[in-house]
């Protein structure tokens, strides 16, 4: 049974300081499974996300990645591990630079990891632009020449780009228009179904939860209180 | 029997630079009445909106009229609920002198009659221990105090109409409501018309007793809200409410508009949603529809009569790309 779970977080906590905003908390995800956590601004959801990501090192507890602990790695031995595990936060415009342009952007984690081939790198390029949504002739554009939820679309590709097995998704949809979130959030359950991926969704909108989750955790100040 | 109009806009254009971003908007605003101006990013509602407040960029050129003119009783008769509550806010003076000096900026009153106000203000709004409050700077207040404050300062001189625009976009759920809830509430107490500008189509139901929705600088639907919540009579609206996940039906893709609004000056030939309508045909891609009334609501649709009710379906195709 333990040999599915994509990722197991126990007994986390999370501090800033003197502020303990996660505070034990526990929960569990399998491969092709959305797990939501939800809860008002400052519950602990977004430092929960950070941990999970190792970009903010927990204070203490598990963070379990495809059977690996990554609380106890250091930075150089959890980056063979990061592409596996993709970030994706609220402000699409600030995840990407304003001066590169979207394929350049997309190509990056490629080159990063020494993935990246000329013959093929381009073609690599359009493909995951066309499996977000976008023309790949969007690919010349820099991120204010985009929409929101265009420049969404490429904040996915360019997760996608290094073949995760998890996306982190920090309140992905909230900054956009409903009518566009739709799009945004159909696109994510499409690549679920074809990828397998496990998605950890923050998000504060119930409505959103209900429909796009398996499961949902609820936070409440640091601490889960249903789910 | 409907009561005079508080404000009445007729045919209002505003362009930049010769490239219109509200392209002919009529519309009533009712004594005491919440209308919801809602519409995906570039609709041209807030600029709507600040029309009413003679707060449009100085690069503006308008036409149309707006009656009567509130503009010049700005902070009076017609008053400002922004986005953003700390930038409303200076962070040089205590609250309670910012909505002192908003009282004396219209009233005859004393200073210590002023400062009284404020207070009470401050207290009708639910800010505790308000006397001690009002000496506090804005930093000083959370956030969701700040936004309290904000309303205060935008009802304390008992205007006719309050203008909120996107007051609610950077809260979460929760506060969101408190803030719908405490807007709704003190425009009761002052008997003041709302005029609430929101991207956000959940925000309308229990919210508006009356909602305008604009498209490309244009009106595309105007009705009692219930009514149009209930059944949205163009395509747009109805894509617009059935892409709100509480409306999902069971299954895993929810109903999505397609493609982007267009950019004010690359507007597509006749309706400017005829290219991302399910619905649309060649009337629509010659002639810009105008408003006719059906059923006591305003629609400007060439192909209303062809919606189907409901319309999820429609929105349902596979590739999207906005």
């Amino acid at each position: 049974m333990t040999d599915d779970l994509l990722l197991d977080v126990r007994d986390l906590v999370v501090r800033y300081g003197p502020v303990t905003a996660v505070d034990g908390v526990s929960f569990s995800l399998a491969a092709g499974e959305t797990l939501a956590l939800n809860g008002p601004s400052g519950c602990g959801k977004s430092s929960t996300a950070l941990a999970v990501l190792q970009l903010r090192r927990p204070a203490a507890g598990h963070v379990r990645f495809e059977g690996r602990e990554l609380t106890t790695l250091s930075e150089r031995e959890l980056r063979p591990l990061r592409p596996r595990l993709q970030p994706v936060f609220q402000d699409p415009y600030g995840t990407l630079s304003p001066r590169h342009r979207i394929r350049d952007a997309i190509a990056e984690p490629l080159k990063v990891q020494g993935r990246w081939h000329p013959a093929d790198g381009p073609a690599r390029v359009a493909e995951l632009l066309d499996r977000v949504g976008l023309d790949p002739a969007y690919g010349d554009r820099r991120p204010h020449e985009l929409s929101g939820g265009q420049c969404q679309r490429a904040g996915i590709a360019r997760a996608l780009a290094s073949g995760p097995r998890l996306l982190v998704l920090d309140e992905p949809v909230s900054s956009l228009d409903p009518s566009v979130r739709a799009g945004v959030l159909n696109l994510l359950a499409g690549l679920q179904d074809d990828l397998g991926l496990g998605y950890l969704f923050i998000c504060h909108d119930r409505a959103v939860v209900r429909h796009f989750a398996d499961r949902v955790v609820e936070m409440r100040e640091g601490r889960v209180t249903s789910g | 029997m409907e009561s005079e109009p508080l404000l009445s806009v007729r045919e209002l254009r505003i362009a930049f630079d010769g490239v219109e971003a509200v392209r002919g908007v009529s519309f009533d605003v009712r004594p005491r009445e919440v209308l919801a101006v809602v519409g995906e990013s570039g609709a041209g509602k807030s600029l709507t909106a600040r029309a009413l407040l003679g707060m449009l960029p100085r690069s503006a050129t308008t036409s149309g009229t707006i009656r009567p003119d509130l503009s010049a009783h700005r902070g009076r008769r017609i008053s400002l609920v922004p986005q953003d509550a700390l930038s409303a806010l200076s962070p040089v003076h205590p609250v309670g002198d910012q909505l002192a000096a908003a009282v004396r900026s219209v009233a005859g009153v004393s200073r210590k009659e002023a400062r009284a106000r404020a207070v009470a203000a401050l207290e009708r709004v639910g800010i505790p221990d308000a006397a001690r409050r009002a000496r506090a700077y804005p930093h000083e207040y959370s956030g969701g105090m700040r936004q309290r404050a904000v309303i205060a300062m935008a009802t304390i001189n008992e205007p006719d109409v309050v203008v909120a625009d996107e007051p609610t976009t950077a809260l979460d759920e929760e506060r969101r409501d408190q803030v719908l809830r405490l807007l709704a509430e003190q425009r009761e107490a002052v008997g003041a018309a709302l005029v609430l500008v929101t991207h956000d189509m959940d925000v309308v139901g229990g919210h508006a007793d009356r909602v305008l929705v604009m498209y490309a600088g244009r009106l595309t639907e105007l009705g009692a809200a219930d009514e149009v919540l209930a059944r949205p009579r163009t395509p747009y609206t109805a894509g617009l409410l059935a892409s709100l996940p509480r409306n999902a039906l069971p299954g895993r893709r929810l109903p999505a508009l397609r493609g982007t609004p267009p950019a004010p000056g690359a507007l597509p030939p006749g309706c400017a949603f005829a290219p991302r309508c399910p619905l649309a045909a060649d009337a629509c891609r010659t002639a810009e529809p105008e408003p006719r009334e059906v059923e006591g609501r305003l629609l400007a649709c060439h192909r209303a009569e062809e919606l189907p009710h409901p319309a999820h379906a429609l929105f349902l195709k596979e590739r999207q790309t906005a």
